[in-house]
C-alpha cells in the first residue's frame, strides 16, 4: 500500500455504491457469432444480429454464461436456478435495437461480496447482484456537427456487478475496483483493462452526517477509466457535495461525468435524467436454467482465488500480510511465486526475490506468466538454492540475477563461467584476514573501543578476495584475530 | 401445359412430377409468372415479382433433375413469400415506408428451407404494415383485393398470401400469424392456412411484430399441400432460441389419414366460440361442419373455455407492448428510410419514425409504450401475462376432454374496404376467435367450410394441443375429403380494375 | 368512465416523445380517442382474480438453449453499411450527439 488513507471527513460519512461493468473474454459475442476482438477497423466485426437487423434473434453464448457463473461463485453469490433476460429500452445510436438485452428482476447472481484489503485491513463489500447483458457500440464525435457509430463492440458480453452502498472512501472505491479486476483475471474471464474499457466503473456517491440513518441524495459518476480516475473523481465529488451541504444547499440527483483533464465532475444536463427503461421479459430468450450438475462442474474447475491464496501465504510461519498482498494481486505473480517455492526455494526468500527483483523488472505483472520471461521460476529457485547452500553471497546473488535477466542464462552457468563460487576454505580465508589486519595496524588497535570497525575489516577482506569470501566465516576469523 | 387454376395443380401433384422429370420446373414457373402478369394488377397481391430469380431457381431444379440429383420434396413448387420474411439480396419492407430500400444481407430460415427443398419463389407478397391489421388496408404499398369480390378485403395481415393462393397466383405461400393473420385471411379468401405451435417454425429472419405471439406458417389450397409446406418449414433452428427442439411430425400423412375417417377422435365444441355477434350464416356453416365431422366418425364433445372473453384485451396488451419494443430499432440510423436533413438526433428519431410508420404501427407503439411505463407495468402488462396463463390453462383443461377444437375462424365474412377503418377497437374485436391460440401457443388451422349467400368464403378453425399439428391435419383432411369447397375458384379478373 | 377520461392529449404527447414519434395535432387528437377507448376496453381484465397466477412470458415451456462460443465470419464492411441511410468512411453517420445513457467507454472524440 503506497498512498495514505483518505482522511475521514470530520462531518460527513461518505457512502458509495458501485456499478462495475466487466467485458467477458469470450471469442464471439453474447448473442451472435461475430468476433469480440478489440481494436479492429470500425464495423468489421458485425453480423445481422448484433446490428439489430429486422427479424434477427439472439442466441445465448454458453461461454458467457459460464463466465458469469464463475464470477458469481467466486464472489459467493447465490446462483439463480432459473434466471431471465429483460429488455431495457432507450433510444441512442450505439444501441442498435433501441433496447439492450439485460437482466432485470431475475439476474443470474444475487448477494455475495467482494473481499479485499485496504492498508492490510480486510474489507468486504456486499454485492446486490451480478447480471449478464450486451455491450453497446461506440459513438465517435466528429467536429463537423456529426457523430459516427461503430458497432464492433455491440453485443460483447458484459457482467454488471452492482454493490451495496458499503464503500466508505474514494480510496476504498479504487481498491474495490482493483479487487474486481484481480478476480476477473484470476478467473480468466476477462482482461479487466480500464483504459480499453473492458472494465468500467460508475459510482453512486452520497454524503450523510455521521450517525445519520437516512442516505443522502446521490450523484452517479461516470467516465472513470483508470483506478486513479476512480479515486480522484470520487474524492472530488465528496468535496463538491460536502461544500454544497455546508452551504445549506441540496445535492441534485443526477449523472455527472468525470473530466480527468480538468479534474472535475460535470452534470450531463441531458434528457437522460428522465429515463424510463420500460423493462419487460425478453420474449426471444426462454428462462436460463443453471442446475446443480452445471454448478458442480464449474465449481470443480474454479482456480484458487486471491483471498484463498492470501490465507495460504499468511498462515503460521508464513509471509507478512504486506508481501502476501503483493503476491496475490495478480494471478501470474502468485503462480510464479508458487512455482519458485515448488522448485525448492523457501517461501520468505522466494517472496523477497519475486517482489524486489522480478516484479521490479516488469511493467505489467502479467508478464510473469509469459514463456519468454528471462528468469523462469525454476531458474530463480536454482539461484536461491545456490545462496542458501552458501555457494553465493546475497550480494553476489543479486549480480548473478541481473546477469540471468539480461542474458537468459542459468545461475549455475554464470557462477561457473565467472568463477564466482564463494570462498569458504578456512585456510585461504585465514590468510587473507591476516594480511588485512597486518596492513591496517591503527584500525586493529582501535578495534576494542570501536567494534563498528568490523564492517571496515570485512569490507577489506571482501575486496582482497574479489567478493567471493563467505562473510559469515570472515566475521568469525576476524573476531578471533582482533579479539 | 400447366393451368394454375386446375384442380390438378397442387403441390401433391406437381412436385412429384418435377422430381420425376415429367414436368419442368421452368414450365411451371412460367405459367404462374404469366398468370401473375395477367391477374395481379387488379388484385395487388405481389409487392415485388422476382421473375428473374424464379427462373433462375426453376432452372436450377431442372438441372438437378437432369443430373440425377434430388431437388427436394417441393421441387419446382412456385411460392409467394410474405414481405415480412427477409430474403437475401431482395428488398424486404414489411409493407412499411420506414423499411423502404432495405435489402437484407441474410435469409430467413423458412425461405432458406423452402428453397433448399426445391421450391421456387415468385416474389414478395403484400400485407398489413408490420403485420398489424386484419384487412390489408394498413399496407403502405397498396391494398389487396379479395379475389372472390374486389370490393371486399382479403383479410390480414397476410392478405396478399391468402389472396394469391386463392387466385392461383402461386401454389402456396408463407404467412405469419400473431393474432389470426394466417387463419383469418385464409378464411376470408377460402384457402387453407395453419399457425402451428409456437416455435414449431423458426422466426429467424421474420420481421418481428410481437415476438412471443408471432407464428410463421404456410398457406395452400388443400390441407395436404399445407401439410407438405409445413413439413419443410418446421423444425428446430439454432438461430431461434424459442424454436421447439422436437422432431417434425408427418403432417401430410396425417392429412391423408383423415380421409379414412375420424373414428375415436373427440372434437371439442367450445360454447364461448358461438357468442353473440357471430354472422348467422357462419354459425350455420360451422354447425354443419360439426355434423360432417360426426358423420366421419368423430365424437362431438361440448367444452368450455371460460376466459375467452378476456382474450382480446390480453392480446392487445401483450402485442402492443412487444411491438413498441420491436419497432424501436427503426430509427433511420442503420437501415431503411431516414427523415430529410435532421437538425439533431432527436429530430432524426422523431421525424424518421413519425413519417415512416403508418397509422396502425403508431397506434400500437403508443399503446405499448403507455402500458410498459414505470408504474403502469403491473396494472397492464403484468396483468395481461397472468390472464394469458389463465387462457392457456383453459385450453389445457379442454384438451383433457378432446383431441381438437373446431370453431369458426372469423365471426364475420370479408367486409368492404373502409367499412371498419374508422374504429380500431371494432376491428380488434373481430379477432375474437383467433387470438387465444396465439396467446396459448397452440396450433390452429383454417380451411374452407362454405360460402355466404353473397358468395364470400367461410372458414372453419381446427385447434390442437401444443405440438398437436397432426391431429389438426387429420381432422381437416377428413373434412376436406368429404366436401368440395376447396375445389371452387374465384372468377378470373384479368385486366379488370 | 366517460370518453376522454382515461388519457388526455398532453399525456399522448408525452408518450409520443417517449416513443420518438413526431405527431401532428390531428394525430394526437385521433390517438387520444383511440387509446382512450382501447384502455377502457382492456380495463375489463381488472375483473379477473389473478392471485397466485404465474405470469406467462413464453408460449412454450422450454429452457434457454446455449450456443457454442464460436466465431463465424463478420458481415463484410460493405454489406454492414449497405443499408445505412448515411455513412461516412467505415461508419454509420448521425447528427452530432451529446453523451447519453451508455455513458463511459462508449464515447470518444475523433
Ligand atoms: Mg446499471
Ligand atoms: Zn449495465
Amino acid at each position: 500500500m503506497t498512498a495514505p488513507a483518505s482522511p475521514v471527513h470530520p462531518k460527513y460519512e461518505v457512502v458509495i455504491g458501485l456499478e462495475v461493468h466487466v467485458q467477458l473474454a469470450t471469442r464471439s459475442k453474447i448473442f451472435s457469432w461475430s468476433s469480440t476482438a478489440f481494436g479492429a477497423e470500425p464495423n468489421t466485426q458485425t453480423d445481422p444480429v448484433c446490428l439489430g437487423m429486422p427479424g434477427t434473434l439472439p442466441v445465448l453464448n454458453a461461454a458467457a454464461v459460464e463466465a458469469a457463473v464463475r464470477l458469481g461463485l467466486a464472489a459467493g453469490c447465490a446462483i439463480r436456478p432459473r434466471c431471465r433476460f429483460s429488455r431495457k429500452h432507450y433510444f441512442y445510436p450505439d444501441l442498435p435495437k433501441g433496447f439492450q438485452i439485460s437482466q432485470f428482476d431475475e439476474p443470474i447472481c444475487e448477494g455475495g461480496a467482494i473481499k479485499f484489503r485496504l492498508h492490510g485491513e480486510p474489507r468486504s463489500v456486499r454485492l446486490t447482484r451480478i447480471h449478464m447483458e450486451e455491450d453497446a457500440g461506440k459513438n465517435l464525435h466528429a467536429a463537423a456537427g456529426v457523430s459516427f457509430v461503430d458497432y464492433n463492440r455491440a453485443g460483447v458480453p458484459l457482467c454488471e456487478i452492482v454493490s451495496e452502498p458499503d464503500v466508505r472512501s474514494a480510496e476504498e472505491a479504487a481498491e474495490y475496483v482493483r479487487a474486481i479486476r484481480s478476480l476477473v483475471r484470476y478467473l480468466g474471464i476477462g482482461d479487466g483493462n480500464m483504459e480499453e474499457g473492458s472494465l468500467r466503473c460508475d459510482a453512486n456517491v452520497s454524503l450523510r452526517l455521521h450517525g445519520a440513518k437516512e442516505y443522502g441524495t446521490k450523484a452517479e459518476i461516470k467516465n472513470m477509466n483508470s483506478f486513479k480516475n476512480v479515486r480522484d473523481a470520487v474524492e472530488y465529488e465528496v468535496k463538491r457535495q460536502a461544500s454544497l451541504l455546508d452551504k445549506g444547499e441540496r445535492v441534485v440527483q443526477e449523472t455527472r461525468l468525470w473530466d480527468a483533464s480538468r479534474g472535475v465532475t460535470q452534470s450531463m444536463r441531458s434528457k437522460e435524467q428522465a429515463h424510463d427503461y420500460k423493462y419487460f421479459p425478453e420474449p426471444d430468450l426462454p428462462p436460463l436454467v443453471v442446475d446443480e450438475a452445471y454448478l458442480a462442474r464449474v465449481r470443480a474447475s474454479q482456480p484458487e482465488l486471491p483471498e484463498d491464496r492470501f490465507a495460504r501465504y499468511t498462515g503460521p510461519d508464513g509471509l507478512s500480510p504486506q508481501d502476501a498482498g503483493v503476491l496475490v494481486a495478480d494471478r501470474e505473480t502468485a503462480a510464479y511465486f508458487d512455482a519458485v517455492v515448488a522448485a525448492g526455494a523457501p517461501g520468505k526468500k522466494a517472496a523477497n526475490w519475486v517482489i524486489n527483483e522480478v516484479l521490479a523488472r516488469v511493467t505489467d505483472p502479467r508478464e510473469l506468466g509469459e514463456a519468454a520471461l528471462p528468469v523462469p521460476a525454476v531458474a530463480l529457485a536454482e539461484l536461491v538454492s545456490l545462496i542458501e547452500g552458501g555457494t553465493l553471497s546475497g550480494k553476489l546473488g543479486k549480480d548473478v540475477f541481473a546477469k540471468m535477466w539480461a542474458g537468459k542464462r542459468s545461475a549455475g552457468d554464470i557462477v561457473k563461467a565467472e568463477g564466482l563460487t564463494q570462498v569458504s576454505d578456512a585456510g585461504a580465508l585465514e590468510e587473507a584476514c591476516r594480511r588485512v589486519v597486518a596492513a591496517h595496524p591503527d584500525e586493529a588497535a582501535r578495534f576494542k573501543d570501536s567494534p563498528k570497525l568490523m564492517g571496515f575489516f570485512v569490507g577489506a577482506v571482501m575486496k582482497e578476495t574479489g567478493g567471493k569470501a563467505n562473510p559469515k566465516a570472515v566475521n568469525e576469523i576476524l573476531r578471533r584475530l582482533l579479539g | 401445359m400447366i393451368d394454375p387454376r386446375a384442380s390438378t395443380s397442387t403441390i401433391a401433384a406437381i412436385a412429384p412430377g418435377v422430381r420425376a422429370g415429367k414436368v419442368r420446373a421452368r414450365e411451371v414457373a412460367e405459367a404462374y409468372l404469366e398468370r401473375i402478369a395477367r391477374e395481379d394488377a387488379a388484385l395487388g397481391c405481389y409487392v415485388r415479382v422476382d421473375a428473374e430469380g424464379a427462373r433462375r431457381s426453376a432452372d436450377a431444379v431442372d438441372a438437378a433433375v437432369k443430373a440425377g440429383r434430388d431437388p427436394g420434396p417441393l421441387a419446382g413448387v412456385p411460392l409467394g413469400i410474405k414481405d415480412i420474411f427477409c430474403t437475401k439480396g431482395v428488398e424486404t419492407t414489411c409493407a412499411s415506408r420506414i423499411l423502404r430500400g432495405f435489402v437484407p444481407p441474410y435469409e430467413s430460415t423458412v425461405t432458406a428451407r423452402l428453397a433448399a427443398a426445391g421450391a421456387v419463389s415468385l416474389g414478395k407478397l403484400n400485407m398489413d404494415e408490420f403485420a398489424m391489421g386484419s384487412s390489408n388496408e394498413n399496407s403502405a404499398v397498396g391494398t389487396v383485393k379479395n379475389p372472390w369480390s374486389l370490393a371486399h378485403v382479403p383479410g390480414g395481415s397476410s392478405g396478399g398470401s391468402a389472396a394469391a393462393v386463392a387466385a392461383s397466383l402461386c401454389l402456396g405461400a408463407t404467412g405469419t400469424d400473431t393474432g389470426g393473420s394466417i387463419r383469418q385471411p385464409a378464411a376470408l379468401c377460402g384457402v387453407v392456412g395453419i399457425k402451428p405451435t409456437y416455435g414449431r417454425v423458426s422466426r429467424y429472419g421474420v420481421i418481428a411484430f410481437a415476438s412471443s405471439l408471432d407464428h410463421p406458417g404456410p398457406f395452400a389450397r388443400t390441407v395436404e399441400d399445407t401439410a407438405a409446406l409445413l413439413e419443410v418449414m418446421a423444425g428446430p433452428d439454432p438461430l431461434d432460441a424459442t424454436s421447439v427442439p422436437q422432431p417434425v411430425g408427418a403432417y401430410a400423412k396425417a392429412a391423408r389419414a383423415g380421409r379414412e375417417g375420424l373414428h375415436g377422435v373427440r372434437v371439442g365444441v367450445p360454447a364461448e366460440y358461438f357468442a353473440a355477434g357471430m354472422d348467422p350464416e357462419i354459425e350455420a356453416a360451422v354447425r354443419a361442419a360439426h355434423e360432417e365431422l360426426a358423420r366421419a366418425g368423430a365424437t362431438l364433445v361440448p367444452v368450455s373455455l371460460p376466459h375467452t372473453k378476456y382474450a382480446i384485451a390480453t392480446y392487445y396488451l401483450v402485442c402492443t407492448a412487444e411491438a413498441s419494443s420491436n419497432l424501436a430499432r427503426y430509427d433511420g440510423v442503420k437501415y431503411g428510410a431516414r427523415a430529410a436533413d435532421p437538425r439533431s438526433l432527436e429530430d432524426l428519431y422523431s421525424r424518421t419514425r413519425g413519417e415512416g410508420f403508418g397509422r396502425e404501427p403508431k397506434r400500437r407503439i403508443m399503446l405499448g409504450t403507455y402500458v410498459l411505463r414505470a408504474g403502469y407495468y403491473e396494472a397492464y402488462y403484468g396483468k395481461a401475462l397472468r390472464a394469458r396463463r389463465k387462457i392457456a390453462d383453459d385450453f389445457a383443461a379442454a384438451f383433457a376432454k378432446c383431441d381438437v377444437l373446431v370453431t369458426a375462424t372469423s365471426p364475420v365474412p370479408a367486409f368492404k374496404f373502409g367499412e371498419r377503418m374508422g374504429d380500431p377497437l371494432q376491428m380488434y374485436l373481430a379477432d375474437v376467435l383467433t387470438v387465444a391460440p396465439n396467446l396459448a401457443g397452440i396450433p390452429a388451422l383454417a380451411l374452407p367450410c362454405g360460402f355466404t349467400s353473397t358468395r364470400l368464403p367461410i372458414g372453419l378453425q381446427v385447434m390442437g394441443p401444443p405440438l398437436g399439428e397432426e391431429a389438426c391435419f387429420r381432422v381437416a383432411g377428413a373434412y376436406e375429403s368429404r366436401t368440395s369447397w376447396h375445389e371452387q375458384r374465384p372468377p378470373d379478373v384479368g385486366g379488370a380494375k | 368512465m366517460s370518453a376522454g377520461s382515461r388519457i388526455k392529449p398532453d399525456e399522448v404527447r408525452e408518450i409520443a416523445t417517449l416513443s420518438r414519434l413526431r405527431l401532428s395535432d390531428e394525430e394526437v387528437a385521433a390517438l387520444t380517442q383511440d387509446l382512450d377507448s382501447i384502455l377502457g376496453y382492456v380495463a375489463e381484465l381488472s375483473a379477473l382474480d389473478m392471485t397466485g397466477v404465474e405470469p406467462m412470458t413464453h408460449a412454450v415451456p422450454f429452457d434457454c438453449p446455449l450456443r457454442a462460443d464460436e466465431v463465424r465470419p463478420s458481415l463484410p464492411l460493405e454489406e454492414a453499411l449497405a443499408n445505412a441511410p448515411r455513412r461516412e468512411a467505415s461508419f454509420f453517420q448521425v447528427p452530432r450527439i451529446v453523451p447519453g445513457p451508455s455513458g463511459g467507454g462508449g464515447e470518444e472524440d475523433l
